[in-house]
């Protein structure tokens, strides 16, 4: 069973039925999931949680969906790496990698997938949707397919062929926009007004943001249940960085670990960083931009939670750092040479940062550190394109040794 | 000079249940002191006490965020697509 009691604004506090609504009648604030944490404190325990299933579903007291009907492809309990070689290059001596681009459909977007969906068959729908920047289409459209559902994902029509094909192959009915994310974003606002589907993203918003908690959940308990001391995530929406915090503190206040002081750190790409630069202007209010970045995943110009996220990395303490759209690929590329982790534009983002703040000093070396690789690389070849130079060789020992000499 | 408003459901109890409203006005901010008149109280659903849109609300002129032109002062001419759009949703 699930402990969610309804929803309520963000903004006015309003409270609402737990329905498939994402915004309030009154100020058109987000909803949130309100939880019956009495009844959760009872019954929750790190040895509850560890005996669950290897995935997501082992927090399910702290998601808004019923395990009994989970629409389940295995997404989360990815690997929490430590670094060696990374570590040793930037002088760091707690560095881990959250690798998140093994989940089933290869992003973190299954997680909260795996929420929405289940959500959705609760409510009733038949069809799952989304306005995707690419990852998102995908585990859409897998998971519609584990459901039996029929799904439509919607995606701006210039995505890396890599992210298209790995929708495609699940069988939705893809919808190539032409129009950047945030056209696609206003389309589906107004598709969801008049269609009865279940967009992951819209009308199922806040019960799918809340699979990002798990993001917090498994590195706590990854690392002994003990909260990081600074979390780097890649920032789009921001609903991700919100949801890590808003994760690891439910772990604290439900007394399963110490109270959390994690800096959180918002990595952006120069093209599209409206957050980033609302916080080095001290502002909370986010001016929405035309994204320009090699960082197609996070090429949001109006993200919906870019105020919370500034609010939360205010109240950790936290910081913020747009990295140039050329160190984006030489930081695919330094994890995967020094750490064998391919990951996509977004990880490369957050690489870029992660180097900047060591640098600078903001992230010292005896913390422990995760940095969120959320993406994979094989969805977007073309950006590393270049490293490919195989040595062609005949099948002959001579025609090797030759090109050893070289 | 009548241009169509596209009203998102969270605020159709404010007009009744209309999902188009037929609107006058020289520029948005018109527009929504019009919008007012026929349907009082959506004023204050969709700007602050500034008199700015507030930060959930999105406006867009023919599919143009307002916010990237004139914001309330942005110029509507006849047959202008004007929609409404919460703010919250997309991406993670």
């Amino acid at each position: 069973m699930s402990y969610v009691k309804g929803l309520f604004c963000r903004e006015c506090g309003r409270e609402y039925p737990a329905e498939a609504i994402n915004a309030c009648d009154f100020c058109f604030g987000p909803l949130e999931v309100i939880y019956d944490y009495d009844s959760i404190k009872k019954i929750i325990s790190r040895d509850r949680i560890a005996s669950g299933p290897n995935s997501i579903w082992r927090y399910h007291d702290l998601l808004p969906a019923d395990i009994e009907n989970a629409v389940d492809i295995n997404a989360g309990m990815t690997p929490l790496i430590r670094s060696h070689n990374f570590a040793k290059s930037l002088g760091l001596e707690n560095l881990y990698f959250k690798n998140d681009s093994v989940n089933p459909s290869f992003s973190f977007k299954d997680r909260v997938v795996a929420v929405a969906s289940t959500k959705a068959l609760e409510f009733g729908f038949d069809t799952l949707a989304c306005a995707s920047t690419g990852n998102l289409a995908g585990s859409v459209a897998a998971h519609a397919a584990r459901a039996g559902m029929r799904s439509f994902v919607f995606i701006p029509a210039d995505l890396e062929p890599g992210k298209i094909l790995g929708s495609a192959v699940y069988g939705p009915n893809i919808m190539a926009v032409d129009g950047s994310y945030d056209d696609v974003n206003r389309l589906c606002s107004e598709i969801a007004d008049n269609y009865p589907w279940a967009f992951v993203n819209i009308n199922m918003r806040p019960y799918y943001a809340e699979g990002s908690k798990t993001l917090g959940f498994e590195v706590a308990e990854q690392l002994g249940w003990k909260a990081p001391d600074n979390c780097i995530v890649p920032v789009a929406s921001g609903a991700l960085l919100t949801k890590i915090w808003k994760g690891l503190n439910e772990l604290a206040s439900l007394g399963l670990i110490d109270p959390v002081k994690t800096k959180m750190f918002a990595a952006q790409a120069e093209g599209c960083s409206p957050v980033v630069t609302a916080f080095d202007a001290n502002s909370f209010n986010v001016r929405p931009v035309k994204p320009n970045t090699i960082a197609k995943s996070l090429a949001i110009g109006n993200p919906a939670d870019g105020y919370y996220a500034l609010r939360t990395i205010e109240e950790s303490i936290g910081g913020a750092w747009a990295v140039r759209e050329d160190e984006v690929a030489d930081g695919i590329k330094e994890l995967a040479e020094k750490e064998g982790i391919f990951t996509e534009p977004a990880g490369g983002v957050v690489i870029g940062a992660l180097k900047h703040l060591v640098e600078t000093g903001q992230i010292k070396p005896s913390e422990t550190t995760v940095a969120y690789i959320t993406g994979n690389g094989y969805k977007t070849q073309e950006v590393v394109q270049d490293i490919v130079r195989p040595n062609l060789i005949k099948p002959t020992m001579s025609s090797f040794e030759s090109s050893m000499k070289l | 000079m009548s241009t169509v408003v596209r009203i998102p459901t969270p605020l159709r109890r404010v007009t009744n249940g209309d999902d188009k409203a037929s609107v006058d006005g020289e520029n948005l901010s018109e527009i929504i002191n019009d919008l007012e008149s026929q349907y009082p109280g959506i004023k204050e659903r969709l700007c602050d006490e500034n008199e700015e849109l507030r930060h959930f609300v999105n406006i867009y002129i023919n599919g143009e965020d307002v916010r990237f032109l004139n914001g309330l002062q942005t110029n509507v001419s006849e047959g202008d697509e004007i929609s409404i759009v919460p703010a919250v949703a997309g991406g993670t």
